[in-house]
């Protein structure tokens, strides 16, 4: 049986390591087995520009028409409040900041302790949200499938640990710091295989649609 | 496996490029393109989310072109695409989708679920999963060159017509011409006042033009079916006829699917760009008027509405220019709620029309349609795809609404100087 000192220290040795390999390697792989595909040349005369057209989408697609935000308002409100929750939880948490200069030499202004506390639990509720719709809606209930799951849940289970970690709920400190990193750890790892490499070929889907629409002079 | 189903596996995976693969990988499975197709939010069926429609060209893609689809096909846990799927598929692939491209407009990763769609078309058609009435519609386009079966004596008929009723001489055949108009089948057969109609702008705007006896058909039904074969040579017969009178622009009527196969698929198809322009026949419109050449008199009084047909605005690109030719002649055009790039499909466009199956469907969905107009109640309503025309009555008649349907251009015509 591991210690809880051992335990911790292969969560942050060879456990990052192997996690950080995987992550990696996969989006890389995941990224070139689409671009290598590439794409046939467009013979059409345009009547619009593919680059501007592909970039203003990658922009313009953030923001629904009015009437696409009546029809799917919880969708985008709550998956709004949980991604932004996310990006402010992972990159402006102190201790987030300095494993991150530890890792990447890079540091910047952390946000304040309880405001990142109040975000986390925010997304908390944004997420548990989003799956109670999910089992609600007809469309969402049609189109779920195990990798829906196991996304929703690699996804929320960092922010659970990591607020259960940092108010010390439960069991000693350096556990439930290992727990709350191997949850990171199993979300790089399952990263590249599933729908969350959206994070990336977002801007390559947005790109190709507002490049099509744009060649054709319609902004998308 | 039959043959048949191997064919369109082999079909699909050809569809799959880049692009395919980066929709695939975006997918968050929100449901949002759901609320954005007519099929779902008037069916209230799950089935017909968007995406879902793509599912075997998902599989192909999955069990293909990814790494883990790929490990996973070794120990047979990735899905196959089967005679079964293909089967339960086709309803949901050609009776409850129009290509409209809302979806895609929609899409919060950005997925162009309509391309998607119109690609998972190529292999279904190849395996033998398309409906019997589109391919009854693409057989007659190769055979006879006409989806309705309109030969040429039948045209020179309505040309004769035209000429009497006008007054005006229907160019055929004369080389040099600057314009080369195609007509829809639908045209030729239920309006034929749009001959005429062009035949009066033209003349008042010293425009030299002419219709091709031999290709002058515009529909494209290898593009609806989705075979690229078929639609590359319907395409090259126009091509044909075009550099044999040696025009420089090829004017398509109005027609949206017409519009997107050659303007936007056709140099594609035939694997090379045109030695002539294609405009839609709108397009040519606002260019004479920006020139001075079109000029009108009198204004509708009536409250007028412009239906966006789905090719031609969202997927086409012509969007301000009815706009700005209705600004001429109307002084109360009124907008519906989600318009031009935004504007909800009729609900028989991409073959849906030529589809018997499929009839009920495309009357249920003209319910959002209706909410549409419902909004405004305008007196008439104008549009430019003879396609929509006709269904659009259809369904105001099904809906007992009284709202005339007017073409653009034949409205223009009567407004000339
Ligand atoms: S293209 Fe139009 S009809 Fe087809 S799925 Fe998308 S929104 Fe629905
Ligand atoms: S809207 Fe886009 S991301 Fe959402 S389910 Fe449809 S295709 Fe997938």
């Amino acid at each position: 049986m591991m210690t809880e000192i051992e335990f911790l220290s292969w969560v942050r040795g060879p456990g990052l390591q192997i996690a950080t390999i995987i992550f990696v390697a996969g989006i890389v792989i995941r990224i070139l087995e689409i671009l290598l595909l590439g794409r046939k040349g467009n013979l059409a005369e345009a009547k619009g520009s593919e680059m501007s057209g592909g970039f203003r989408t990658i922009l313009s697609r953030s923001v629904p028409t009015p009437s696409t935000f009546k029809r799917s308002t919880f969708t985008i409100v709550a998956g709004y409040i949980f991604h932004l929750g996310l990006f402010l939880v992972i990159f402006f948490y102190a201790p987030h900041i300095l494993f991150f200069k530890d890792v990447i030499g890079l540091s910047w202004p952390s946000l304040p302790t309880p405001v990142i506390d109040a975000t986390a639990v925010i997304s908390i509720i944004a997420l548990l949200a989003v799956i109670v719709h999910r089992f609600n809606n007809k469309v969402l209930r049609y189109l779920n499938n195990f990798e829906d799951m196991l996304v929703w849940f690699v996804t929320i289970a960092p922010l659970v640990t990591g607020y259960i970690a940092f108010h010390r709920i439960g069991m000693t400190g350096p556990t439930l710091l290992a727990i709350h990193i191997l949850s990171v750890e199993i979300l790089m790892v399952v990263f590249p295989f599933t729908k969350l490499m959206h994070a990336f070929t977002i801007f390559m889907s947005r790109w190709y649609n507002g490049a099509m629409s744009g060649y054709r002079g319609v902004e998308s | 496996m039959s043959a048949s189903l191997e064919k369109g596996i082999n079909a699909l995976k050809e569809q799959v490029d880049s692009s395919v693969a980066s929709f695939f990988s975006s997918c968050v499975h929100c449901g949002m393109c759901a609320d954005a197709c007519l099929f779902y939010t008037e069916t209230d069926d799950p089935e017909r989310t968007p995406i879902n429609k793509t599912e075997p060209l998902r599989r192909i893609w999955k069990s293909e072109y990814t790494l883990i689809g790929r490990i996973g096909k070794l120990f047979g846990l990735t899905k196959k695409v089967d005679d079964q799927l293909l089967t339960d598929w086709e309803t949901l692939v050609y009776d409850s989708c129009t290509l409209c491209g809302r979806c895609s407009m929609v899409c919060p990763v950005g997925n162009d679920i309509a391309m998607m769609i119109r690609k998972t078309r190529e292999g279904m058609a190849a395996a033998g999963h398309a409906p019997e009435g589109l391919i009854g519609a693409t057989t007659r386009a190769v055979t006879i060159g006409s989806p309705m079966g309109v030969k040429l004596p039948a045209l020179q008929a309505q040309i004769g017509h035209v000429e009497k009723d006008t007054g005006m001489k229907v160019p055929v055949d004369v080389e040099g011409a600057e314009y080369m108009l195609l007509l829809s089948s639908m045209e030729i057969m239920n309006f034929p006042e749009f001959i005429g109609a062009i035949a009066k702008i033209f003349d008042k705007a010293g425009v030299s033009w002419t219709i091709s006896s031999e290709a002058f058909e515009a529909t494209n039904s290898g593009i609806q079916i989705g075979v690229s074969d078929i639609a590359a040579e319907l395409v090259q017969r126009v091509v044909d006829a075009a550099e044999k009178l040696k025009v420089k622009t090829v004017i398509s009527p109005e027609c949206g699917h017409a519009y997107f196969a050659i303007r936007w698929e056709g140099p594609n198809l035939i694997g090379k760009p045109f030695n002539f322009k294609v405009r839609h026949v709108l397009e040519v419109l606002d260019e004479l008027r920006k020139d001075g050449r079109l000029k009108t008199t009198g204004m509708e009084s009536q409250k007028l509405t412009y239906h966006d047909p789905c090719q031609i605005a969202r997927r086409g690109g012509v969007i301000d220019e009815p706009r700005n030719l209705l600004n001429m002649i109307s002084d109360n055009f009124v907008e519906m709620p989600d318009t031009g790039k935004m504007n909800w499909c009729c609900g028989a466009g991409g073959g849906v029309s030529s589809n018997e199956r499929a009839d009920e469907i495309r009357l249920k969905v003209f319910q959002r349609k209706k909410d549409q107009l419902d909004a405004i109640r305008p007196d008439a309503i104008v549009s430019a795809c003879s396609n929509c025309r006709i269904h659009l009555e259809d369904g105001l008649e099904e809906y007992h609404m009284d709202i005339p349907l007017l073409s653009l251009t034949e409205t223009l015509a009567e407004h000339l100087e």
